[in-house]
């Protein structure tokens, strides 16, 4: 294992629900966010900035909330998967 | 689903909600055991130690038949620099008799303590998330899941849906999270043949030994890593708070990479394969994090009520001891048919009057401190003095001995920034410590 993170995401079983979980509120708040912090504080890199908004790859979410807590400008809605759908751990 | 009306609707089938599940279930409760995971266990995940005491209270006959991996005979403590180690530990066969702790995956634990609910009677309904709690006035009186007539009513809801709590905060007992109340851990799960693992960490038969680190691993942020021995696995990971990675912008994965190049662990945990990416939220909050326990129709159980002791590594063992505590308070209040807050209550003083509350209590400072310090100083700075004035001493260069120890001394103190701000270091600590 190369120790990257689409290695890393690989080892883990997910059922993908066909909507994001993960809402950004307001693009125009990322827009004028001068840190981005969650394009790094995430663990599996779900968000990136595109240069006009913020693009969410909820498929590789693993669940965690820490964009919840860790957006400075409460920017992310942040709700659990559909029952049965998301991340499924095999040893936890 | 029909709308049909139980004694208790418990969410989140992880130690707690499982613990409180199977207590009530045991007295002959009808209880609805709710998990948004394909099976317990599923979103589930921690570094890895289980403690027995608190199995025992709640299993005294059944707690041996838990799915473990290797029981706890040595606790080692690493202070880490880029190089090098001062290793701290103890290691002791008493641990033994009776077992102190183990390791354990919680997808094989979850499953198997929910499994012990099911069969008291609690009925399992998975695979199905609470969205909102149902009220009527200040009392809260069911469930409202993301299933077709999902609605489910209680007398109490066991509020055990973890670190993310989403349905205890829209009870308004707590606000959100604070980035510097909650850790993010990632860990990896690295496989290695037993035999191999038994070498490395000296171990015999099921044997296990507990690593924490701090230190330069952590670069520069507040956090802990460690490394944990599993049958035929590693369980290698760290954690650090949720504010220091914003500070910082190091990525979690990154930083994760990064502890496994360590020399000391790089030989550890070499020519292993990992096989699971993992990360979750740890509420580190402590003491001052703790929302009120129980209200009208419900408790709060686990991390979802920021029961964890993060000094000691202990949370799975507060989260089981708070679920239980719940479940007997929920077993009184039906005994005497009143739900309200006034009988509910009873948990908030069990939790109380045990090691849970006290030991959150002692600590309760501790916070504080660590909001006061310059991180860098406590992980990186101390650490790496540390680890030089072991090298000096060790070290045979014609020097004294007087000498070396007198240049440590001097080096800690310039670390501390003088004499006066050392102690005054040395005694915020122990305060926080010792409250």
């Amino acid at each position: 294992m190369s120790g990257g993170i689409e290695d890393k995401l690989f080892t883990i079983r997910f059922k993908v629900d066909e909507n994001s979980h993960l809402i950004i509120k307001d693009q125009e708040v990322c827009k004028n966010c001068a840190t981005k912090e969650c394009n790094y504080f995430c663990p599996a890199d779900v968000y990136h900035w595109e240069g006009a908004y913020t693009s969410v790859a909820f498929e590789n979410c693993i669940e965690c909330g820490t964009c919840r807590i860790g957006c400075p400008t409460y920017n992310i809605e942040w709700v659990y998967p559909k029952g049965g759908h998301g991340i499924t751990y095999k040893f936890g | 689903m029909a709308n049909e009306k139980f004694d208790a609707i418990v969410v989140g089938a992880g130690p707690a909600g499982s613990a409180a599940a199977y207590t009530m279930a045991k007295a002959g409760l009808s209880v609805v055991l709710l998990e948004r995971g394909e099976f317990p266990g599923a979103k589930n995940l921690f570094g890895g130690v289980l403690y027995r005491k608190q199995l025992e209270d709640i299993l005294p006959d059944k707690w041996q038949e838990a799915p473990f991996e290797r029981h706890i005979v040595e606790q080692r403590l690493w202070i880490l620099d880029s190089q090098s180690a001062v290793t701290f530990g103890h290691r002791n066969e008493a641990f033994k008799h009776p077992y102190n702790c183990f390791t354990g995956m919680r997808v094989k634990f979850d499953q198997w303590f929910a499994g012990k609910a099911e069969e008291a009677g609690a009925l399992p309904i998975y695979e199905t998330v609470a969205l909102e709690l149902i009220r009527e006035g200040d009392k809260v009186v069911g469930v409202r899941t993301d299933r077709e007539d999902g609605d489910l009513y209680a007398d109490v809801v066991v509020i055990a849906d973890g670190v993310n709590s989403l349905l205890g905060k829209s009870l308004g007992i707590h606000r959100e999270w604070s980035p510097d109340e909650v850790s993010l851990a990632v860990k990896e799960q690295i496989f290695l043949p037993k035999e191999k693992i038994m070498d490395r960490f000296n171990l015999e038969g099921d044997e296990g030994v507990t690593i924490e680190f701090i230190g330069e691993t952590s670069k520069g942020m507040i956090g802990m890593g460690f490394l944990y021995t599993n049958k035929e696995s590693l369980s290698l990971g760290i954690g650090v708070m949720v504010s220091e990675l914003k500070r910082t912008r190091i990525k979690p994965y990154e930083l994760l990479e990064s502890v496994k190049q360590h020399p000391v662990i790089r030989k550890l945990i070499q020519g292993g394969e990992t096989k699971e990416y993992a990360g979750h939220l740890i509420p580190e909050g402590g003491y001052h994090s703790i929302p009120p326990l129980s209200g009208n129709g419900w408790v709060i159980c686990g991390d979802a009520a920021q029961l964890v002791n993060f000094v000691h590594r202990e949370g799975t063992n507060l989260a089981m001891k708070s679920g239980q505590f719940a479940g007997e308070a929920i077993i009184e209040a039906k005994n005497r048919g009143d739900f309200s807050r006034a009988t509910l209550s009873l948990y908030d003083q069990k939790v109380k009057e045990s090691f849970v509350h006290k030991d959150l209590r002692k600590y309760r400072g501790l916070h504080g401190f660590l909001k006061e310090i310059d991180p860098k100083l406590a992980f990186t700075d101390l650490p790496r003095v540390l680890n030089e004035a072991a090298y000096e001493m060790l070290l045979v260069d014609g020097e004294t001995k007087a000498n070396k120890q007198r240049n440590a001394i001097k080096r800690m103190k310039e670390t501390l920034g003088g004499t006066f701000s050392a102690l005054k270091f040395g005694y915020k600590g122990w305060r926080a410590i010792n409250g």
